[in-house]
């Protein structure tokens, strides 16, 4: 049977503005699936987000929805959360957005261990201002302000995440479809900083400039790149380069941040 | 079993022809920038155009 | 019965005010000399049941005071100089999504780094024009403790009923001043609580300007649910790029303080009846400008003080008229020329206009004062 995914969307809002096989949309159907299995109730929900390309999912969906300033989302999304923590919240955004300007913001809700479910798009590029490299874009790679080639290094959100503190952190791609709303699902069960992040395509302005002939080329590389958690741990680090370990890469149980100053509630009333 | 009967919501369409490139029966084709239904009874129910479509632009109804 | 009294500093009172006004969210970023703040409330707000974070940044604190405050809840941030100059991105942010919440600048020297420790009052053109964007702007500058803490519950009042960002200004000497208050009794000073919207989720719009200028907040987390962003927006608060919807809007966004200045605006008048020379000054240097007045008065000088405790919206009505009264209008203040801007913009020159600027980390001296109004008068 279809997923009816129009009960999650507010009517009247598509065809959204993503450029054609943009992945945005693929992660978009995935977050609603995993909302749904997750039941989660629509007026105690939040979903926040930044600026970018990404950022513009809240507007499509019926819920408690936050489109703030560009990479401010992790920490408005906390203010909501230390508010009111019987809120589920969730934060949408894109890797510029996310670990870039808003890097501060995303390493600290990771440090703290706050109860949200952080989805991060990594199409390895600002679209929306039209193709700059991000922290995420491959070391060489074409941007229209790399025109000679990336020189920077690169991100790996997934260790980012993991050495700030982040207690569930998974990774996915716009391909692996089914496995965005299963790995979202329990991001949003895990108590804590959950991460998700999303390899994500972007053939309008990373595709066109980086030798893939479509949005298919880019689906498939993800396909053929994307190396099993399990099947990574057999593999040496030489056989590893340039693939991406897909799966749940951390999980710990760690105190939550609300729980904790819960607590120092307690402590402070008892004086 | 019934064949699957494919809706497609025109003007959500964005052709990025991701739906007809993982068909595994072809059902689908491109006819410009718009997805077609060219041969529905060959659907199998794998609902692979509906998960992939980045546009909410196709559903699989099976019953 | 007697009032319960308190040997407060500024930071603390303006502490204890937002308490008293239902504050239950502070969210904020260490800087000197408003630090204050922060600390009494890390102490007090678990009493209540409220949340107290201390943000990664300045940016990140602002941030999660609006995040709070779209739940419903009154919320404050406290900072200076450098820490208001990075919240200014959200502070537009709170002005076009029109999310009440209070944002405390205790004023130090500038720009930059500056002077931490030394008063400022600099920062007078920045909290009007400080974000960028068109947007209206209401800011209120206390002078004493007493006066801190009954203008902090204003503030609220100010950021519910209008629904936007209002910033408290202080300057190091009076946040870090400690004065005899008399704590104000629940009752005693009128608190202003939001209220949910008078239509059904299934018809509210956030922006509706049937309400007229200032549509009703509904909270996230109840049964309304509801679209905010910083892009120009329409009533239902989805992005618009249309012309007439966004010139409608940004229009009832500066309207809602324009056609309010009669509620808003707020100003202490001594001695200004019989005037001749009039001495405009706000908070700290309010202080020096009466004492000024009281000695000059002794030797028989006809001066005046005009004190604006709202400074934005400037009060440049009153001003004005006040300007055909005198035949002088001296303008002290901390920093090289800022409010005598606005004066200067008011009275059309009406009235001869001297401005006391001071910089150097030393509050402007009533002596210095009347200097001055000896030398032009």
């Amino acid at each position: 049977m279809a997923f009816d995914y129009d009960k999650y969307l507010r009517p009247g809002k598509l065809p959204h503005i993503w450029c054609p096989g943009c992945g945005h949309g693929i992660v978009l159907k995935g977050l609603l699936r995993a909302i749904d299995a997750c039941q989660l109730e629509k007026n105690r929900t939040a979903i926040v987000s930044g600026i970018g390309c990404a950022s513009r999912l809240p507007g499509y969906v019926d819920f408690n929805t936050l489109h703030t300033a560009h990479g401010r989302a992790a920490a408005f999304a906390t203010g909501i959360k230390m508010a009111q923590p019987h809120m589920n919240v969730l934060v949408v955004g894109g890797d510029g957005d996310g670990v870039a300007i808003g890097g501060n913001h995303f390493i600290h809700a990771c440090r703290r261990n706050i109860d949200m479910t952080y989805v991060i798009c990594n199409n390895f590029i600002y679209g929306m201002t039209g193709g700059q490299f991000s922290p995420c874009t491959p070391t060489g790679d074409k941007a229209s302000t790399t025109p000679y080639g990336n020189p920077d290094p690169t991100f790996d959100i997934g260790k980012l995440a993991i050495g700030a503190g982040a207690t569930f952190v998974a990774r996915t791609t716009a391909f692996h479809a089914t496995q965005i709303d299963k790995l979202i699902a329990e991001g949003i069960r895990h108590k804590g900083m959950a991460v998700i992040e999303v390899l994500d395509d972007c053939p309008t302005t990373y595709g066109r400039r980086n030798k893939f002939r479509s949005v298919v080329d880019m689906m498939k590389r993800f396909k053929e790149l994307a190396v099993p958690v399990a099947k990574a741990a057999t593999m040496s680090k030489e056989e590893l380069d340039g693939k991406f370990v897909t799966g749940i890469l951390h999980r710990e149980e760690r105190p939550e941040y609300c729980e904790q100053y819960a607590q120092l509630v307690k402590r402070a009333q008892n004086l | 079993m019934s064949t699957p009967r494919i809706e497609v919501i025109e003007q959500y369409c964005k052709g990025c022809s991701i739906c007809v490139e993982f068909c595994p029966t072809n059902v689908l084709e491109m006819d410009g920038f718009l997805v077609k239904v060219v041969r529905p009874e060959a659907c199998i129910s794998c609902m692979q155009c509906e998960l992939r479509c980045p546009d909410f632009a196709i559903k699989v109804h099976k019953d | 019965m007697a009032k319960k009294v308190a040997l407060l500093q500024g930071n603390e009172a303006c502490a204890y005010g937002a308490l008293y006004a239902g504050c239950s969210f502070f969210g904020g970023y260490p800087i000197t000399p408003s630090t204050e703040v922060a600390e009494v409330l890390a102490r007090e707000l678990p009493k209540t049941g409220g949340k107290f974070i201390q943000m990664e940044d300045e940016i990140g604190a602002m941030a999660s005071v609006l995040g709070a405050a779209l739940t419903g809840v009154k919320a404050l941030t406290a900072s200076s100089g450098p820490g208001i100059s990075l919240k200014q991105e959200l502070i537009g942010y709170a002005c076009i999504a029109e999310i009440p919440c209070v944002i405390v600048n205790v004023m130090r020297g500038g720009p930059s780094t500056g002077m931490p420790t030394g008063p400022s009052q600099s920062d007078i053109m920045q909290a009007r024009w400080g974000t960028h964007g068109d947007h209206a702007a209401i800011a209120v500058a206390p002078a004493s403790c007493q006066e801190i803490f009954s203008e902090t519950v204003r503030a609220f009042n100010l950021a519910e009923t209008y629904r936007m960002p209002v910033q408290i200004l202080l300057d190091e000497i009076n946040g870090h001043m400690r004065e005899r208050i008399e704590l104000p009794e629940p009752g005693d000073l009128e608190v202003v609580d939001r209220q949910a919207p008078p239509v059904s989720p299934d018809q509210y719009l956030p922006y509706d300007p049937s309400f007229g200028d200032v549509p009703p907040l509904a909270a996230f987390g109840s049964e309304y649910r509801f679209h905010v962003t910083g892009l120009n927006k329409a009533a239902d608060g989805f992005p618009t790029t249309k012309a007439k919807l966004v010139d409608a809007e940004e229009r009832r966004q500066i309207r809602k303080v324009e056609a309010n200045r009669d509620q808003i605006e707020k100003n202490e008048e001594y001695m200004v009846d019989d005037a001749e020379i009039l001495i405009v000054a706000i908070g700290t240097i309010s202080r020096s400008a009466r004492h000024a007045v009281n000695e000059l008065r002794k030797q028989g000088q006809k001066v005046g003080l005009f004190r604006p405790i709202t400074l934005w919206p400037f009060p440049e009505r009153r001003i004005a008229e006040l300007a055909g009264q005198v035949k002088v209008i001296i303008v002290p203040e901390m920093n090289l020329g800022q409010m005598i801007l606005e004066v200067e913009r008011v009275i059309k020159g009406a009235c001869a206009l001297h401005g006391i600027g001071r910089v150097d980390g030393e509050p402007i001296s009533p002596s210095q004062i009347m200097d001055k109004v000896k030398e032009v008068y």
